[in-house]
């Protein structure tokens, strides 16, 4: 048995992951009073928390840091213990609640074992009430496994809590509490709360779009309504071209006339962007880069083009002059 | 009987009457002014628009609720551009529209303005897609709005993208009733707000943003002085430390402001300037001060003058003294809403046991708690039980997962059991700390009039789920996080799940198995197994959402969603 984070102070261990070389799947069938298993607190008859409190009073929560040192050195028994994720109780640090209730200890360890890590031990007793069908254990069993992979990738095996207040720094669970992304980091500025998004939804939104696509806005003169176009869905400013014009088309017709039905589809071809590249048509595309400057479409080796443009605009070939555009740029650049 | 079936409004009353018979069918379904649609997944658009030719206001929820809380990935869903596209095509006479966790775009909002020339008011609640260009055109073009009403949207805008949309309204006098937007990140043209507020005589509900000074609220009251409801805005003054000046004519305002029965906002209060709303507090039946981090000695001397109280929401930083001062003076309270200031695992709680004693004793008529803390036990949860017949919803969130009774350390099943079984007219339940199959059983024997009900890491086994599934006839929304229920849980609710709008179940311990056996014997529900990883192709599936629907499964599931 390992015996990590001995204290020098002879104190019960904190961490005795696996028991006895059992397998994890059979502690299921481990009686109550047989929990082996002492994280901070032993279940077991030999420690009581008032002594444990008296010893130590100023015990500490476990780090982080700590669980993942033993994650990395601990010699697991059971072949099946990583993927299983590990329970790490922390130290009462509130008086009283737990002296003397070592049925409480047992019962929530089991509680929040089974709850927590998502096995079956209770769930065996049932199963085996209602069916104890060899498919029934097959799916428990297969079920183990996925499922503890998916504890731990979902970080919810990392902590357990006890009734105590003090808490190791739990790795965050997706949307727990369940406040909305507003009533998030109230302490900050509201401006702050008002704007950030679920992180979560937001970093995979930004994933997202980092792995397959590269949508930037597109706006047109004339049209309050800007676009999103998806440059990595092109290989050419041809195509780039022909999409912008599709985009733009049935908007373009609905302001004209504000009954025709505004999907694109169906409209009649009586606005066609051409000439967007050449200077030609009546509209000429232009995108702004991360420096804010704007420069016509076409002028790049188009994968280059594609790491460059931030934004892109599509602008009355009229309005446009050397002049202009860089002006924009600046005044750009200088407020940001 | 066709006659007097314009005057049935409630929608269960006119489901009833719609079996009747044929013709009652037809009689009902062209008559039906208001058409409630609680999963747009459940039925078409052109189902829908056919049958119901007359709709005036039309009701429109789409994502689970969960995906408030990050759960449901970006781009599963709910766009409302095809019922955009159905309608403009089907109802002229549209006035209303009420969405939420709808993903709404520009052009939707665009197209409803050009679309009914007789639209009225739009209520967006908790959507996303949306920008304020799109505000400006419908702003625009929508000259007989009498409400727009933003609750809680998502916006995703830099800065240089704001329009400025509150320009856009008519020139001239408007219709407005209503327009809130305390949910907007972006700063509007305060000139342009009060100027609209000047020529608009209608307006009843105004809730403004953050953005909005303490300066610059008092003038609008000023223009405004018929208001019912006003959310606050920031509630402070621009320059720190000073603002004093602002006092006094603040105070006027609100004594003028006469008509005043809803206050929100105050979301960076400074407090010197709570005593303005003194004058109006003996009128207020509705105060959300969920975003005001005051003190219970800040909170005392306002909460004493609302006697007449109904709806309460405030942060948890008042703690349980400011609670007991509530339960002190606001005997009429029927909501309660606590807020927690820090909401993490970890954080520090302010409310507990104590203050919802307090609650339960003092506020006899309470209907719907919300409370989020971080200790509780069983003794204050069968108090309020005892104490408070008349719940309907309850709402308890113990922060810490697996929490146990703070005194007795036993689980808290004893006290959620006492809410199922002493409040006869309980319908909307979630329950949090350590709960074992034992709560589920109270539940599924007691809880006979629930239709809705939340379950957060709790149970032991699947019996925790059959109970519920197997006891409670009227459930109707089921869902469930990171709790041990398996397939043949799952299997237990076959019989029910026609009866239910949804079942939600995430880190549970499903597999693909037991879903497309769910799947293959009921053809009417749609079973989504929605995956956080898209390479991960494993047994367990990750998130559960299904549903029954008329159409079957629907055509715009991203890849990441899998229908069975």
């Amino acid at each position: 048995m390992e015996e990590e984070f001995t204290r020098g102070e002879g104190r019960p261990r904190l961490l005795d992951l696996i028991p006895n070389g059992r397998d994890w799947g059979s502690y299921a069938a481990a009686e109550e009073k047989k929990l082996e298993l002492r994280l901070g607190l032993p279940g077991g008859e030999d420690w009581s928390a008032g002594q444990e409190k008296r010893e130590h009073p100023v015990e500490s929560a476990l780090s982080l840091d700590h669980i993942s040192k033993v994650r990395k050195s601990t010699n697991v028994n059971a072949s099946s213990g990583t993927k299983r994720g590990f329970l790490v109780q922390v130290e009462p640090k509130t008086e009283g609640i737990l002296i003397d209730n070592m049925t409480f200890q047992q019962q929530q360890l089991q509680q929040q074992q089974l709850g927590f890590l998502q096995l079956q031990a209770k769930g065996k007793e049932s199963l085996q009430k209602t069916s104890g069908s060899a498919e029934q254990q097959s799916l428990e069993g297969k079920g183990c496994g996925p499922h503890a992979a998916h504890a731990s990738s979902t970080k919810n095996a990392a902590v357990a809590h006890t009734a105590s207040q003090s808490r190791a720094a739990a790795t965050p669970v997706v949307g727990w509490p369940p406040v909305r992304s507003f009533r998030m980091n109230l302490a900050g500025t509201a401006k702050a709360s008002a704007e950030s998004h679920n992180g979560s939804s937001e970093a995979a939104k930004k994933l997202e779009n980092d792995r397959k696509s590269l949508f930037v806005k597109i706006n047109m003169d004339g049209i309050p309504i800007g676009r999103k176009v998806d440059l990595k869905a092109y290989d050419s400013y041809d195509k780039l071209s022909l999409a912008v014009d599709e985009l733009f088309r049935g908007l373009m017709a609905a302001q004209v006339d504000p009954l025709a039905p505004s999907i694109l589809k169906n409209s009649e071809e009586k606005h066609v962007l051409i000439g967007l590249l050449d200077g030609s048509g009546e509209y000429t595309l232009v995108y702004e880069d991360d420096e804010g400057d704007r420069m016509l479409v076409g002028d790049v080796p188009w994968d280059m083009f594609v790491s460059m443009a931030k934004r892109l605009r599509v602008l009355k070939s009229s309005d446009l002059s050397a002049s202009s555009l860089r002006a924009v740029g600046r005044k750009r650049t200088s407020n940001s | 009987m066709p006659e007097s079936e314009t005057f049935l409004t409630s929608r269960r009353d006119r489901n009833a009457v719609s079996l009747v018979c044929r013709s009652w069918y037809r009689a009902e379904a062209q008559t039906r002014r208001e058409l409630f649609i609680g999963n747009c997944y459940a039925v078409s658009p052109r189902r829908a628009i056919d049958r119901f030719r007359c709709v005036r206001s039309l009701v429109l929820k789409g994502k689970p609720r969960f995906a408030d809380f990050g759960l449901v990935p970006i781009g599963w869903g709910a766009h409302f551009s095809p019922w955009a596209s159905a309608m403009a095509a089907g109802y002229s006479w549209l006035e209303k529209i009420c969405l939420k966790r709808m993903s709404v775009t520009d052009d939707d909002l665009s197209l409803l303005a050009l679309s009914f020339p007789f639209f009225k008011g739009l209520t967006l609640i908790c959507c996303d897609g949306f920008s304020t260009a799109g505000l400006a055109v419908f702003a625009e073009k929508c000259r007989h709005l009498r409400l727009l009403d933003l609750i809680e949207d998502y916006f995703e805008e830099e800065e240089y993208e704001v329009v400025d949309w509150i320009s856009k309204f008519p020139e001239t006098t408007t219709s407005l009733e209503t327009l809130g937007f305390d949910c907007l990140p972006s700063a509007v043209n305060f000139e342009a707000l009060e100027a609209l507020i000047a020529r608009s005589p209608a307006l009843r509900q105004l809730r403004v943003n953050h953005h909005v000074t303490v300066d610059q609220l008092r003038r609008l009251m000023v223009r405004a002085p018929q208001l019912t409801h006003l959310g606050t805005g920031s509630f402070r003054s621009p320059e720190e430390g000073e603002g004093m000046e602002h006092e006094a004519p603040l105070v006027s305002a609100f004594a003028a402001s006469r008509s005043l029965v809803s206050l929100s906002g105050f979301r960076e209060v400074a407090s010197q300037f709570l005593p303005a709303i003194y004058p109006v507090c003996s009128n207020i039946t509705f105060l959300n001060f969920s975003f005001a981090e005051i003190t219970a000695e800040e909170l005392k001397p306002v909460i004493r003058h609302c006697h007449n109280l109904q709806n309460f929401w405030v942060l948890d930083t008042v703690r349980d003294e400011g609670l007991q001062a509530v339960a002190a003076t606001c005997k009429d309270l029927r909501e309660l809403r606590v807020f927690p200031l820090d909401a993490t695992e970890e954080s520090e709680g302010f409310v507990s046991d104590v203050g919802l004693t307090a609650i339960s004793e003092g506020c006899r008529k309470l209907q719907s708690i919300l409370y989020f803390c971080q200790q509780m036990t069983n003794k204050a949860v069968l108090t309020m039980s005892k104490n408070c017949q008349e719940l309907v919803v309850f709402r308890l969130c113990i922060m810490a997962r697996h929490l146990p009774d703070h005194h007795t350390g036993e689980p808290m099943d004893e006290g959620f059991g006492a809410i199922v079984m002493n409040c006869k007219k309980l319908t909307r339940l979630a329950v949090s700390g350590l709960l074992t199959d034992k709560a589920f059983g109270y539940i599924g024997k007691y809880g006979k009039s629930i239709r809705t009900l939340s379950v957060a890491f709790a149970g032991n086994s699947d019996m925790g789920l059959r109970y519920v599934l197997e006891g409670c006839p009227k459930l109707q929304k089921l869902e469930i996080r990171d709790s041990p229920f398996g397939d043949p849980a799952l299997l237990s609710g076959i019989h029910h799940y026609y009866n239910m709008r949804f079942l939600w179940m995430s880190s549970c311990k499903l597999s693909h198995r037991g879903c497309e056996d769910v799947a293959q014997r009921l053809p009417r529900l749609v079973v989504e197994v929605i995956r956080d990883r898209p390479e991960a192709e494993d047994e367990a599936v990750e998130k559960l959402y299904m549903y029954r629907s008329l159409v079957g499964r629907r055509n715009d599931a991203p890849p990441f969603v899998k229908i069975l």
